[in-house]
């Protein structure tokens, strides 16, 4: 018995993600009495032994060159074979782009209950019930996992990460792999910026920002903050930012610690895709803006003139 | 080449949240139905487009639900497509719908399955997926770019951080995201077309749900804006570290 954890990496190293779900996964294992084990795929760089401080005890490592290709098919199969090798009986996914992917196949394949988009550890005290994100973050709902194997995605920003002493024990697990039949042609990352999946700060600009020539003191605050940069739907589709760029309703859910609104009004299709932040901050020259109702701190005024005077605070906070 | 798209009716994005029968079911008093956007505007108008390219291409619609959400599978057809079929069955767990699509999509003999990204009232992100492997088919989420290709498929997905051309033989599942298409509306003759289109019923196929809800929660209300003036936003910075403990 265990609880088998994905330990998602990329181009050889852990990602960040990773250590929050080893967090939780640890502390479902506590719960259950068992094992948090963890499930690496591909070649790593990284010191996997090390993840032991998160809490996992005993890491699986399929070093197979194929599974340095994403492919969720071939993940979902070798995962199935992981879970029978570990005798899992949970198995804990990030809800992000790989886990996304992966968790309604193994789901499926093994039918094993999921609850996609977990933002707590499971409730035992009437079975194994799950609170998740529903209605686009405006509401939650308890589910209740009914199957021997229960997989559970978590969303990001929704378990402290701690760490303590501890290393974990790494044993290669030979499994089949078998040849992905999607083949990936060209890959286009966005380097030397935050990814606004993984950030835990985010600056957003609106149309209130003017333009894209503009967008200078958006980043500059965003680096003074060591924050990833957001904008909003029609900032996007008037190409003044890049769609990656797009949180809402269409674009991107985020939900990081800090998102900071600057010149975006708030519409419902926009809060749909931000409302999961834990402190939202506003600032806006119109004091209508719906945006100011679901914030936590607000300011009316002139972007062009607060944002720069943030920004200053900010560096003198920082020391830089 | 047939296509089958996957269509979910939920409420509108700025329906009311509500909950009756002691937060066990979502209320439905006043809800506006629509096509779910991602199923709607990506994979449903990627789907019109490519027949529109070639008219030999069959696009056939699928939703699982109950005569209820025929009136939103009309609305879809009004878009395009050929024909529709409602899988007359119930329920939210993903498992027991991806059951009843793969179900269709086997006896249909489909090249291409759409679905959109995920629903935007469950947000479980699964149906594609579940789809795919139920039907033993490769799965490229999260797409932003869709062509044809021969007997394949060039497709662009979304990774963390960036984007990946991929290539793929048919048939494929493919879940469907902001790039595919732009957004319709429906023109007078696609609504007048719609009500004559085929609107098949099937009865589901029995299978047990992995999953169920048990209560639905709303988050406790926001403690209110606390409002800085405009002439000292240092404050907001000493707020935020000090306060929030968020910088």
């Amino acid at each position: 018995m265990s609880v088998l954890i994905f330990i998602d990496q990329a181009d050889g190293q852990i990602k960040k993600a990773a250590h929050e779900v080893i967090c939780y996964g640890a502390r479902i294992a506590e719960m259950l009495g068992t094992t948090a084990e963890g499930i690496v795929l591909g070649t790593v760089t990284d010191d996997l032994a090390a993840l032991g401080k998160y809490g996992v005890k005993k890491i699986h490592h399929v070093k197979s060159e194929q599974l340095n290709q994403f492919d969720a098919q071939v993940f979902a199969n070798v995962l199935a074979q992981a879970v029978a090798a570990a005798s899992a009986e949970v198995v804990v996914f990030s809800n992000n782009v790989d886990g996304k992917a992966i968790a309604p196949r193994l789901s499926a394949r093994l039918k094993a209950g999921l609850v996609a988009g977990a933002i707590a550890l499971p409730d035992l005290t009437t079975g194994f019930i799950v609170k998740k994100n529903v209605f686009s973050g405006k509401a939650f709902a308890n589910v209740s996992l009914n199957t021997t194997i229960k997989i559970i995605s978590l969303n990001g920003n929704s378990y402290p990460v701690t760490e303590t002493s501890g290393s974990s024990e790494v044993v290669s697990l030979n499994v089949t792999v078998a040849g992905a039949k999607v083949k990936v042609t060209s890959v286009n990352k966005v380097t030397g910026e935050v990814p606004l999946s993984e950030a835990e700060l985010v600056v957003s600009g609106g149309r209130g920002l003017k333009g894209p020539e503009n967008w200078g003191i958006l980043e500059d605050l965003a680096k003074a903050l060591g924050a990833a940069t957001a904008c909003s739907r029609p900032v996007a589709d008037a190409h003044w930012r890049p769609h990656h760029e797009h949180v809402g309703q269409t674009g991107f859910a985020i939900a990081p610690n800090l998102y900071v609104a600057l010149g975006i009004s708030g519409a419902i299709q926009h809060l749909a895709g931000v409302n999961r932040s834990k402190v939202i901050v506003v600032i806006n020259k119109d004091a209508e803006a719906p945006f100011f109702k679901a914030a936590d701190y607000g300011i009316v005024g002139d972007v062009f003139e607060i944002v720069p005077k943030i920004t200053a605070a900010v560096k003198k906070l920082k020391g830089i | 080449m047939k296509i089958l798209v996957c269509i979910s009716k939920t409420p509108d994005t700025t329906a009311k949240i509500a909950f009756t029968d002691n937060n066990t079911k979502f209320s439905e008093q006043g809800v506006q139905w629509i096509i779910n956007p991602y199923d709607e505007w990506y994979a449903l108008v990627r789907a019109i487009e490519l027949k529109e390219k070639d008219p030999s291409v069959l696009v056939h619609l699928i939703t699982v639900g109950g005569a209820d959400a025929e009136p939103v599978i009309r609305k879809a057809l009004a878009l395009g497509g050929d024909e529709a079929i409602r899988v007359n069955g119930g329920g939210h767990d993903s498992f027991y719908i991806a059951t009843q699509i793969a179900e269709v999509a086997k006896q249909g003999a489909y090249d291409l399955v759409f679905a959109g990204k995920e629903t935007i009232d469950y947000n479980g992100a699964s149906i594609g997926g579940m789809v795919a492997e139920l039907l033993d088919f490769p799965f490229v989420p999260l797409a932003i770019k869709f062509e044809l290709n021969g007997s394949g498929a060039v497709i662009t997905r979304e990774i963390e951080g960036g984007e990946e051309v991929c290539e793929v033989a048919l048939p494929v599942v493919v879940s469907c995201q902001k790039g595919m298409a732009e957004q319709r509306i429906p023109n007078m003759k696609g609504i007048m077309g719609a009500r004559t289109k085929p609107l098949k019923v099937v009865e589901a196929v029995p299978v047990d749900a992995l999953t169920a809800v048990v209560s639905f929660e709303l988050p406790p209300a926001k403690a209110g804006v606390k409002m800085i003036a405009a002439d000292n936003p240092e404050e907001l910075v000493r707020l935020l570290h000090d306060e929030a403990k968020v910088i």
